[in-house]
């Protein structure tokens, strides 16, 4: 597995994808960094650009890596060892390198211009956005033979996540204005792994003030211990889910 | 050593192998032959564990593939297109499968010196030829000195020199007592390396004896015509199948 799992880094690492995504992280961060002083400002628009470019790089990066790789996976599955560590070592060096993108990317301006509690809850909420796009992107992978199909596939979970979904949200508490939806809404933000960083991430600056009730709402939910732990579970269940579908699949795939 | 009962391979609605049963033992090598899509390539990979069979059982050395992966360190395969990751170099590529086979302590570096790999352990793989791949891909197939030999067109991109060392030591190996397990379309090369035809039409075994049977029931003395008129029977799908299936 571990042996497995360092060569299929070395390939990536070796690739110049890494090393250009985590170029360009730096580059947007610093470009933030030089707009504001404010540091709840700078995380409100790295959060806002990582909301949707990290999500998106991700799903399409996982997608052609896995086809690119599947004469060495054939290989791999040819060698005495199991399918399971062929697939992890597979998944988990994309989510590796491109957790690390974020991290570098983001977090070595942030060691050059400081750092706050929000700054790191950001780093937080960009890694987890990456190993769960990137998981979406190898159920899609392993569910069609087709690249181009996969990556369409890996597409439309990223604009439904990121907008689609929004747009349903938005016209349900519009339509339904009259009764409290507070509950409802939070229940329908846990179901969408990018609103869920994102209200994880509002909810650590203080501008929850202008949402008016619902805003108040999710302030108590949020600060409370129970809210915490019920959101990072909840994150950590999107992470988990659509990597082991993924292997399920993959293990009875024909290749 | 390999035996395949009652499998059963569906893609889709195609059916590509139906109701399959062989035996192959050690010491012999087999031609496996039948026209592009009559399965042969899906055959090995049912036995290698990379495509899985709707139904029957495969057994290597006597025990079910199913669920396995350490029966195939006794398996070395040559693939029909040998793809690489792009970055690694020759030399990264054949630690990394000797990393995979820690039980293996000696190996058999014979074809990497005969091809002159071993000049060229520094090269990226994305930079060899076609040809360079496929010697790559037999060196390994040959690395381990496996008991099971399974070679998927072999010589096809070889150079002529390169496939008349690959075949030298195909023979060499045949001569040492392994199974080797060969598909190719090159009729005079099949007939040099093995002793025993498997021919498969349409997912089914429409003959499977030896080389010199074959001649005798065709009635042909020379082997690339004794195919030929075994095709043309395929084609016809006349009565002469039942006789021939030996199976």
């Amino acid at each position: 597995m571990f042996k497995l799992l360092k060569y299929s880094l070395y390939d990536i690492v070796k690739s110049r994808f890494a090393l250009l995504y985590t170029l360009f992280m730096v580059l947007v961060a610093i470009s933030i960094y030089q707009v504001s002083e404010d540091m709840s400002k700078v995380s409100l628009s790295l959060l806002n650009i990582m909301l949707m470019i990290v999500p998106l790089i991700s799903a399409i990066f996982a997608t052609t890596h896995f086809f690119n790789n599947l004469e060495f996976t054939e290989l791999m599955l040819a060698q005495p060892v199991k399918r399971r560590d062929v697939f992890l070592s597979q998944i988990l060096a994309v989510m590796f390198v491109l957790s690390m993108a974020i991290l570098i990317g983001f977090g070595a301006p942030m060691l050059l211009w400081g750092a706050d509690i929000t700054v790191l809850t950001l780093l937080g909420i960009g890694i987890s956005l990456s190993i769960i796009f990137a998981g979406l992107a190898f159920l899609a992978s392993v569910l069609t033979r087709d690249k181009a199909k996969a990556i369409g596939i890996s597409l439309s979970f990223w604009i439904y996540f990121s907008l689609i979904y929004d747009g349903f949200v938005l016209y349900l508490i519009y339509s339904l204005a009259d009764y409290p939806l507070e509950k409802t809404t939070l229940s329908l933000v846990f179901l969408n792994p990018v609103d869920l960083g994102r209200v994880i991430m509002l909810m650590q600056l203080d501008i929850s003030a202008l949402m008016g009730y619902t805003g108040a709402f999710f302030q108590q939910f949020f600060g409370s211990a129970k809210g915490i732990l019920l959101s990072s579970s909840m994150m950590f269940i999107w992470m988990l889910w659509p990597m082991g579908l993924a292997m399920r699949v993959f293990k009875k795939k024909d290749f | 050593m390999i035996s395949v009962q009652q499998i059963h391979k569906k893609f889709g609605k195609l059916e590509v192998l139906n109701n399959f049963n062989l035996e192959f033992n050690a010491g012999k090598s087999y031609a496996l032959m039948g026209p592009n899509g009559s399965g042969k390539t899906t055959l090995i990979k049912i036995i290698l564990g990379m495509v899985l069979p709707n139904s029957g059982e495969v057994y290597v050395q006597g025990k079910s593939i199913k669920g396995s992966f350490s029966y195939r360190s006794n398996i070395g395969y040559m693939p029909q297109i040998g793809r690489y990751p792009d970055n690694i170099k020759i030399g990264q590529l054949f630690s990394m499968m000797q990393d995979m086979r820690p039980e293996v302590k000696n190996y058999d570096l014979e074809l990497i010196e005969a091809f002159g790999l071993d000049k060229m352990m520094d090269k990226p793989m994305h930079t060899l030829s076609g040809g360079t791949r496929q010697k790559v891909s037999a060196s390994l197939a040959f690395m381990f000195g496996a008991d099971i030999l399974i070679l998927d067109e072999p010589t096809a991109g070889l150079d002529p020199m390169a496939a008349e060392t690959l075949k030298n030591k195909i023979k060499k190996e045949k001569d040492a007592g392994k199974l080797i397990l060969i598909t190719s379309h090159i009729l005079s090369e099949l007939e040099e390396l093995t002793d025993h035809a498997i021919y498969i039409h349409e997912g089914e075994i429409f003959f499977n004896d030896t080389i010199s049977s074959l001649k005798e029931i065709t009635g042909e003395s020379n082997f690339s015509p004794a195919i030929a008129k075994l095709m043309e029977w395929s084609l016809k799908k006349n009565t002469k199948k039942t006789e021939l299936t030996h199976v």
